[in-house]
């Protein structure tokens, strides 16, 4: 059974300590992530990502699976459109028909071919959640997906989250208890 | 809005006047005071009687082959000594001091100890190539530099290959910064490839017209082919920051 385990993490930048011997296990399916901001739940994500290194403990069974993330930025590139950055990450593995369900599904259905910087906020962040999850993966790292959402955007997109999941280990940056208690997903608090 | 520094053809046509004048004041006061400053009419005449012989134009693409081919060697090695220096952190630290060399030393010592050591045909190919490469090598080294980190981040996570992150992460940063560089160094390769000419004196070039008309005082001449390499440096930079601009909006961030 796949499973993510933190031990004992700790990790300090510029003398300030963010993580203070963080340890959880995350078994298969979604595991929240909540506490207070500046509590280093970004940096914990990162760490499970390859990203960033603990100053102690360790991160296990991260290592070797194929990650999908969404980023605490939505990291699209500006100049292409919604499908191009798609394309830029699923390269051969673009399906337009898949593609076009899940836009749609995350209330994007006619802007495929329309250039990211155009785009507002929200929906910079549904890309950016449609872009993990059609991308394969192992294992999912979502840092706050639901940021800046409308209620009715946010109910879809965890509906998208929780389907798309299937069994997987999911762990999900949160502030909102209510996200957690929608996907009846375990909760870590740090 | 009108571009800062714009030429308007109206300020061009008040500088021809004044040169005119200056010339015609020339002849007035001295016998031969023509020959000091050739009136732009004479300059034209004298163009004119050039543009349809053979020889100028051999001449013309003589001295562009040589330059444009320095240019373009330039190109090619600043660009991929940037990228090599940004995998390899010490490699751009050993190129540093020759690269403040070629920016700070006066071309004329390049030009003098170029002669020493290469043909005379080679000399404006070389000098072109050195003074292009510090502006190039430094931008492009810039622009990778400033490349997004997120982005490339985001691509090491989704395992996006190389060639793809090559073509919509680095290039779209790359390239406004190649293209400042570009204009920099297309005006740089004409000015030192023409002066490398004139001190190197290879055979049917446009410096050794040059030289040529300065020591026969032929200065109809001298205005003619200095206007010649305006025109043809003019048009060649339109051409590559033309191309390019294409490039840029086709991949530009």
């Amino acid at each position: 059974m796949m499973e993510l385990r933190a031990e004992n993490i700790c990790k300090s930048f510029d003398g300030q300590q963010v993580l203070d011997h963080v340890s959880f296990t995350a078994g298969p399916g979604i595991t929240c992530i909540m506490g207070p901001s500046g509590r280093g739940k970004t940096t914990l994500i990162r760490m499970f990502l390859g990203l960033e290194v603990p100053d102690s403990g360790r991160v296990v069974g991260a290592e070797g699976l194929r990650w999908s993330a969404v980023f605490q930025e939505d990291r699209l590139l500006t100049s292409l459109t919604a499908a191009g950055n798609l394309r830029f990450v699923l390269g051969r593995n673009y399906d337009s028909r898949q593609a076009g369900a899940l836009l749609e599904e995350l209330g994007l259905g006619d802007v495929g071919d329309k250039r990211v910087r155009d785009f507002s906020g929200g929906m910079c962040r549904r890309l950016a959640l449609a872009r993990a999850l059609l991308s394969p993966f192992d294992a999912l790292a979502l840092d706050e997906p639901l940021a800046g959402l409308d209620p009715e955007n946010r109910r879809r997109a965890l509906e998208c989250i929780r389907r798309n999941a299937q069994g997987r280990p999911v762990l999900l940056v949160t502030h909102d208890e209510a996200d957690q208690a929608f996907l009846q997903a375990a909760a870590v608090w740090i | 809005m009108k571009k800062a520094g714009a030429i308007r053809p109206w300020a061009v046509a008040v500088w021809l006047l004044v040169w005119q004048g200056g010339s015609m004041a020339l002849e007035a006061a001295y016998p031969h005071g023509g020959l000091l400053l050739a009136s732009p009419l004479a300059a034209a005449a004298r163009l004119m009687e050039l543009l349809p012989t053979a020889v100028f134009w051999q001449t013309v693409g003589r001295s562009a082959g040589h330059i444009l081919a320095g240019f373009f060697l330039s190109c090619l090695l600043a660009v991929a000594a940037a990228a090599l220096c940004a995998r390899f952190r010490r490699m751009g630290e050993l190129l540093s001091p020759l690269v403040a060399a070629a920016k700070a030393v006066p071309v004329v010592s390049f030009i003098i100890l170029a002669l020493v050591w290469l043909d005379t045909k080679h000399l404006s190919l070389f000098i072109s190539a050195l003074m292009v490469f510090p502006p190039i090598y430094l931008n492009v080294a810039e622009g990778i530099a400033q490349t997004d980190r997120g982005l490339l981040e985001m691509a090491r996570v989704f395992r996006v290959p190389f060639s793809r992150q090559l073509r919509d992460i680095y290039l779209p940063s790359v390239l406004p910064y190649f293209r400042t560089a570009m204009s920099l160094a297309l005006g740089l390769c004409w000015k030192s490839g023409a002066a490398a000419e004139v001190i190197g004196l290879p055979d049917g070039t446009i410096g050794e017209r040059l030289y040529t008309a300065k020591v026969y005082f032929q200065t109809p001449d001298l205005f003619a082919w200095t206007a010649v390499i305006v025109a043809v440096a003019v048009v060649f930079e339109k051409v590559m920051l033309r191309a390019v601009d294409a490039l840029v909006r086709r991949w530009g961030g």
